[in-house]
């Protein structure tokens, strides 16, 4: 049984989570042939390292306690450039102006040949092509499952299971947060407004909403389905963007005369159309596109096995670390 | 266009042909068929509904050539727009000339809008209407939803699609 040693780079909820997947999960790897050592953890305040692997429950309660996992100040990308490890989870939020700190990270794991899984959307939206080629470069992986759709296996689905069929379109809800406002607004009857606030007190929405509901989360993970699945060479900017926050309680009732709801739809096609856009949607009501609450969905068409409907959990610290954990033992199996 | 015949033939072998040959010989596209064999009228013929579709004006003659083959057309129903498309829009529609919105898609020629469902909550709040779009053909109807959207942009209202399928 040969030992992976990572790094698991930021611990906010993300990383929190796949420390404790790792640690439920840790009797079925060694079962499944994989020893899995994490010998440093970071957040913003420094890191702990420790060659001959860490506690982690031990991590996790300083974090809880301090605030911090921090035992030396050195930063991230000290212990991506220094510390001996096979594979970093880089795991800190997305920022999709810059894609920092995160692109920064995985383009120096790569140079030091270290394999990368991440749950950052903002360097796949800005320069997938680039991060791309620099893994291939270095012969490393680069897997990112958990950027998009969160515990929906939806890029695995696409490239490996799904192998040989041609993916033609997907569409899908993307993001959990406009689709529990909308799912609401019209079971209800409320406005736009008074269900945001609701979803705030109840930690489904953002004190700044506004990455979820200007669509602007939905385009970023299908920027990276259109690169990954679709082979195109996209950014955030060449999508067709809006938002749900001039829904209107009036528009919902509207569509349930016609036996419609109203999502938040994000669509991706390749060939002559070239579609990457998103928008309000009017969906049947008997559609499988047609959940509610906070569940994602995600409908492939593809050209043998005809249209293929998926559905889970989009977000959460420890479904997101689901959709990780799987990335990380596929690079395991790779690589033993 | 989209046309309904009810047709009557005698009950006696091979009429069926007489009665399709005409319709494909004149460049009908024809879309359904369904045979009343077990339905004859009290004459002693049988019934026979057709649904076709002709792009060019020529059902006088589709008619004439169907009595010359000894076809009773008992009744003709047209249907001009085929394709039926509702979607939603949100912002200030009404006081964005609403008939201007509707005056867009009917001056086409080609499409229509039939019907239109709005609801108003107060004076300075945007309104939300469905409305429903008919038009000859899909791609009739994309170009008339093309229409729409250009103008619900130069207005700044919002429109609402279905998804596909």
């Amino acid at each position: 049984m040969k030992t992976i040693r990572l790094s698991i780079i930021g611990f906010g909820a993300v990383g929190q989570g796949v420390a404790r997947v790792l640690r439920i999960k840790r009797d079925y790897l060694v079962r499944s042939g994989i020893d899995i050592l994490v010998v440093a953890v970071t957040d913003s305040r420094g890191a702990c390292i420790d060659q001959n692997g860490l506690d982690l429950k031990v991590v996790l309660q300083r974090k809880k306690e301090s605030g911090t996992v921090a035992t030396s100040n050195t930063s991230s990308l000290d212990v991506i450039k220094n510390t001996d490890h096979d594979l970093v989870i880089e795991a800190t939020p997305t920022d999709i102006e810059t894609g920092e700190p995160g692109s920064t990270h995985i383009f120096e794991s790569f140079q030091h040949g270290r394999h990368v899984v991440t749950s950052n959307k903002g360097p796949l939206a800005l320069q997938y092509k680039r991060l791309y080629n620099e893994a291939k470069k270095n012969g490393v992986m680069f897997r990112f499952e958990a950027t998009v759709g969160g515990a929906m296996p939806i890029l695995n689905l696409a490239q490996d299971i799904l192998a040989g069929n041609r993916i033609i379109s997907i569409e899908g809800i993307l993001n959990g947060t406009c689709n529990y406002i909308l799912s609401r607004m019209a079971e209800e009857s409320l406005s736009y407004k008074h269900v945001l606030g609701e979803a705030q007190e109840l930690g489904i929405a953002e004190t700044d909403p506004t990455y979820d509901v200007e669509g602007i989360d939905t385009a970023c993970k299908l920027v990276i389905l259109a690169n990954a699945i679709f082979g195109m060479d996209v950014a955030y900017n060449d999508v067709e963007v809006t938002g749900i926050t001039n829904i209107t309680s009036e528009a919902l009732f509207l569509a349930n005369v016609e036996k419609k709801v109203i999502r938040l739809i994000g669509e991706v096609e390749d060939g002559n159309k070239k579609i990457i856009r998103v928008a309000p949607r009017l969906v049947p009501k008997q559609h499988p596109l047609a959940v509610g609450g906070t569940l994602n969905v995600a409908l492939l068409k593809t050209d043998i096995a005809g249209p293929i409907c998926i559905n889970g959990r989009g977000a959460g610290s420890i479904e997101t670390a689901s959709a990780i954990l799987s990335d990380i033992i596929a690079i395991c199996r790779k690589n033993t | 266009m989209i046309i309904s015949m009810d047709l009557e033939l005698k009950d006696i072998p091979g009429q069926l042909v007489h009665a399709l040959i005409p319709l494909s010989d004149l460049g009908a596209n024809i879309m359904s068929v369904i045979h009343h064999h077990d339905q004859p009228t009290p004459s002693g013929s049988i019934p026979v509904q057709v649904v076709i579709q002709l792009t060019n004006g020529r059902l006088d003659d589709i008619i004439t050539d169907l009595e010359k083959n000894d076809i009773r057309v008992v009744r003709v129903g047209k249907k001009r727009l085929y394709e039926e498309v509702t979607v939603i829009l949100i912002g200030h529609i009404v006081h964005n000339d609403m008939s201007d919105t509707i005056d867009q898609i009917d001056n086409t020629g080609f499409a229509e809008v039939v019907s239109i469902s709005i609801s108003m909550p107060g004076i300075n709040e945007p309104s939300s209407a469905s409305l429903v779009i008919n038009a000859e053909n899909k791609n009739k109807l994309i170009e008339a939803m093309n229409i729409l959207k250009k103008v619900a942009k130069k207005k700044e209202l919002l429109v609402i699609e279905p998804i596909e399928n």
